[in-house]
């Protein structure tokens, strides 16, 4: 159902763009109003979720510890994992940005007879993960050959990289094989993982349909049906300087419907699980040295408490406390 | 109380969820997974809010009239004060790495247990009162209204979740369900909703300074019982000070190593060692609670029970605070304490008297865990050691999770029980250290009501015991936890028989040489010592 739901809203997005544009000459609206509000609503969006995480202050340090404290100077401490200072906690941040180390811990728990539990390796998902995620920035990435007059190096490069098996005209880049499949993996492993089928909300098909319509429209355009990428260039160009202006040429619907889809993408983007982009980087059982003893945190919303105090407690016990030789305050 | 059923029976786990979705499987409170509802007295000990008689299996729970309007204020006001909150009810991707982590998950096969779902429980909420699309999409986009039914719902999952951080060592995002149960429960309690199982203990810490409620007297005469013991097995007397000003060390540790054994048999060895170190040092009997049940009821409560320490630190006038071996104890002394009710300026950066050691790892908290403190007298040589006394053990490690994951006070322990004992065997890899599995008990769950719970958490940890037990032979289970001590024993009673739980310094103190004291003949527990059986028969 949910699935259902979610293919069937990416598919009615696709259609609407492709017939707005094919039938009803919408270029306009497809081509500039749209990608103008959704990359400003996504700013705004982002801007305003971090903001919002930001104005809730940390009142603990709460690392999560997964590896030796910094004690004793002959223990050997794990700076990585148990970072003790600023220094670990970037070099931790960064594994966990660019690596997705937690991901990489991952197990399967297996019962058997006996009963026995067992823990195997299932680093799929966080290959599959990865490979997802690099491969779409990687694909960002070459997509700025668009806005700019002369492509720069690195850019050209990571072209160079990423087809480098020199396959088919045009030549073909890997990082688009490797997101189709990826993110195939993705759903699959959601829809056939009972627990995770189990789980999962349209919050969570959608965007996989999404990423998967827009990558296979730009994969349909570019060894396929080919638009006219001069026009799409000339198109990006203008929306990126400011001036607006739909080219002579006719790009072809199926340009439109991609950049419709990547649009609903970003508009869609700070309202969802995707801002784990950002809230990654604030998580606070990731981001803070495990130096609580040794550095004072402040709590800014610390007030003082009720508490019961010795007086108090002497008062109630006294006569028990010198009985059984207890000093007291008081006599 | 419902019969507890066999483990053969226990271990049949059904793991495939429901077909039905979770939004629609009404939650059924099943007998043995909770535990019994707080009393008015307790709550009333602390002023908590709605004290009154209430039975969670009854069908109505005496909630004040807007308790839905309490429940979401307390919502808007964590969601402004904790960012961990904030960023965990959005960040979420559901990738399912948390689900299979979760000893209660493990243990139960309940879907509701997956961290990500316990998550989602109070994350549906959120979804509906405090973001666009949950209110424009409703159940489209995974949210719910909060109903009576949810409540229950919460409470039911929330005290069965040990706030144990395995999760959030698997998680990409560190999503930590801990803090997202400790919250939950901070929000249950703006209605009355503890369970009396915490709210009773956390009432006696209040009033009477410790968790069992022991007086000042029954302090006193406790420890001579202990003492007493002490003097059987070495022959020495020793006498501890309490309440005693000018001391160097107020020595702080869970009531429960005053209260039962095995626990006891670990308070004899803190006094054995600080005997031998003619260590300068008091107890209090103010500050006679190491433990904090407040941090399984609201951040608040959890203060006002903390504040103990370093009010009698400094009331005493001491330089610094060893604790003894306790897990969530060091969770909140480690990651919280200062924060609370520091700073601690009118203390000294510890120094070991006997070493010279610099604690810099205190400098700031002025509280160092006893095996810290323990591991470098070893270091040092400062200990005579006989390891062969604790020849007839076979022993194996427990971290636990809130000293293994809240703090990673991992090798310090390992390296003492090195020097103790001479047969030492790892459970497997991924159940120790930051992967440790909880004892199933933890966050006050170690009631007696909620044995079928509590089996069934402790599943994954004693399975891995059991396979160390097969394998090596190991019979005894060492760890620096007080919940552990009073709550492994029935956990391997019941799936591992033949293997015993002992604290880390009892097995030093077996193994430490004292001056003066006569040939021992017993372990702390008066069994034979290797060796000596034949001795004490023909004695
Ligand atoms: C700093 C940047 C980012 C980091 C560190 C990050 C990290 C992760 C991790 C660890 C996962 C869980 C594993 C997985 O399912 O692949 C994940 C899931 C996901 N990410 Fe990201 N991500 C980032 C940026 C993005 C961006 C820019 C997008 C897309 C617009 C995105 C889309 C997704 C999606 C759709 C999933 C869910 C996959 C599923 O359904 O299984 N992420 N991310
Ligand atoms: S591992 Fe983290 S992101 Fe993944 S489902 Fe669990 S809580 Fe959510
Ligand atoms: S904190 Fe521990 S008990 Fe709670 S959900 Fe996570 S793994 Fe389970």
């Amino acid at each position: 159902m949910k699935v259902l739901v979610s293919f069937f809203a990416v598919l009615v997005l696709a259609l609407v763009a492709y017939a707005g544009v094919e039938a009803a000459n919408l270029q306009y609206l497809f081509g500039v109003i749209i990608p103008y509000a959704a990359f400003v609503t996504f700013l705004a969006g982002v801007v305003f979720r971090i903001l919002k995480w930001g104005s809730s202050p940390v009142p603990f340090r709460i690392p999560t510890t997964c590896g030796q404290q910094k004690t004793l100077p002959w223990i050997k401490s794990s700076k990585l994992e148990n970072p003790s200072g600023l220094l670990g906690v970037i070099a931790r941040m960064a594994l966990e940005v660019l690596f997705f180390r937690s991901l990489f811990r991952n197990l399967r728990t297996q019962l058997s007879d006996g009963p026995r539990l067992a823990y195997g390796e299932a680093k799929w998902l966080w290959l599959a993960g990865l490979a997802f995620h690099w491969s779409f920035l990687i694909i960002l990435l070459r997509h700025l050959r668009f806005f700019m007059e002369k492509v720069p190096l690195p850019i050209t490069m990571i072209e160079a990289l990423d087809s480098f098996l020199q396959l088919g005209a045009p030549l073909l880049y890997m990082t688009d094989v490797v997101l189709l499949l990826a993110v195939t993996y993705l759903f699959i492993r959601r829809v056939g993982i009972p627990q995770l089928r189990y789980i999962s909300l349209i919050n969570d098909y959608f965007p996989l349909f999404l990423i998967l319509g827009i990558a296979v429209t730009g994969v349909l355009m570019r060894y396929f049906f080919k638009v006219d990428v001069v026009g799409a260039k000339m198109l990006a160009m203008s929306l990126i300087s400011l001036k607006p202006a739909l080219p002579e040429v006719q790009i072809g619907a199926l340009f439109y419907t991609h950049l419709f889809l990547l649009s609903v993408l970003f508009a869609y983007f700070p309202f969802s699980k995707l801002t784990h982009m950002a809230g990654v980087f604030l998580s606070p059982t990731r981001n803070m040295a495990n130096n609580s003893r040794a550095k004072r945190h402040v709590n800014p919303w610390n007030y003082p408490v009720h508490v019961h105090t010795y007086q108090e407690y002497e008062d109630d016990f006294r006569e028990k406390m010198k009985g059984a030789g207890l000093p007291v305050e008081k006599e | 109380m419902a019969k507890l059923p066999n483990p053969e029976e226990l271990s049949k786990i059904d793991y495939a969820p429901p077909s039905k979705g979770w939004m629609d499987t009404p939650t059924e409170f099943k007998p043995g997974m909770f535990c019994h509802g707080s009393k008015p007295k307790s709550l009333e000990t602390l002023e908590f809010p709605n004290p009154r008689e209430w039975r969670p299996a009854d069908v109505d729970w005496k909630l004040p009239e807007n308790w839905k309007q309490i429940l979401l204020e307390g919502i808007a006001d964590r969601l402004k004060k904790y960012r961990s909150f904030r960023l965990f009810m959005d960040i979420c991707v559901r990738c399912g790495a948390c689900a299979d982590k979760c000893h209660f998950f493990i243990g139960t096969g309940d879907p509701k247990n997956m961290p990500v779902l316990r998550a989602e429980l109070i994350r549906s909420v959120y979804r509906k009162e405090f973001t666009i699309a949950g209110k424009i999409f409703g159940k489209m986009a995974g949210a719910r209204e909060l109903t009576v039914d949810v409540l229950k719902e919460w409470w039911y999952y929330f005290f069965q979740c040990t706030e144990c951080r395995r999760c959030s060592v698997f998680c990409p995002y560190g999503i930590d369900q801990a803090e997202i149960t400790i919250i939950g429960r901070e929000l249950l309690n703006l209605l009355g909703l503890n369970i009396e199982w915490i709210a009773g203990p956390a009432a006696n810490c209040y009033m009477k300074g410790n968790h069992l409620g022991l007086e000042p007297h029954t302090i006193v005469g406790n420890l001579e019982y202990i003492l007493d013991d002490i003097e059987t097995v070495t022959g020495k007397k020793i006498k501890p000070t309490f309440n005693r000003k000018g001391a160097e060390i107020l020595f702080v540790t869970p009531s429960g190593d005053l209260f039962a054994d095995p626990g006891t048999y670990t308070a004899m060895g803190y006094l054995m060692l600080f005997e031998e170190l003619g260590l300068d040092y008091t107890w209090s009997t103010y500050a006679s609670e190491g433990g904090n049940f407040g941090f399984f009821t609201t951040n608040e409560l959890a203060k006002r029970l903390n504040s103990k320490i370093y009010a009698e630190a400094k009331r005493l006038g001491v330089k610094y605070i060893i604790g003894g071996e306790c897990g969530h104890m060091w969770r909140v002394i480690h990651q919280y304490m200062d924060t609370w009710n520091g700073p601690a300026d009118f203390l000294e950066v510890p120094k070991s008297p006997i070493t010279g050691t610099v604690f810099e790892n205190a400098k700031a908290s002025k509280m160092i865990h006893i095996a810290e403190f323990t591991a470098d007298l070893m270091k040092n040589g400062k200990l005579k050691l006989d390891p062969s006394r604790n020849d007839h053990l076979k022993v194996t490690w427990h971290d636990s999770c809130n000293t293994a994951r809240g703090m990673g006070i991992l090798e310090e322990p390992r390296y003492v029980l090195k020097n103790v004992v001479n047969h030492f065997h790892e459970m497997p890899e991924d159940t120790i250290r930051e992967k440790t599995f909880c004892c199933g008990s933890g966050s006050g769950l170690n009631a007696s009501e909620d044995m079928d719970l509590r089996m069934k958490g402790g599943f994954p940890r004693a399975n891995a015991v059991k396979f160390v037990h097969d394998h090596y032979g190991v019979n005894m289970l060492a760890n620096i936890c007080a919940i552990d001590r009073a709550s492994l024993p029935p956990l391997m009673d019941y799936w591992v028989p033949g293997v015993k739980v002992a604290g880390l310094h009892e097995l030093v103190a077996n193994a430490l040489i004292m001056k003066g004291e006569k040939e021992r003949t017993t372990d702390l527990r008066g069994e034979p010592l290797p060796g000596k059986e034949q001795k004490e028969e023909s004695a």
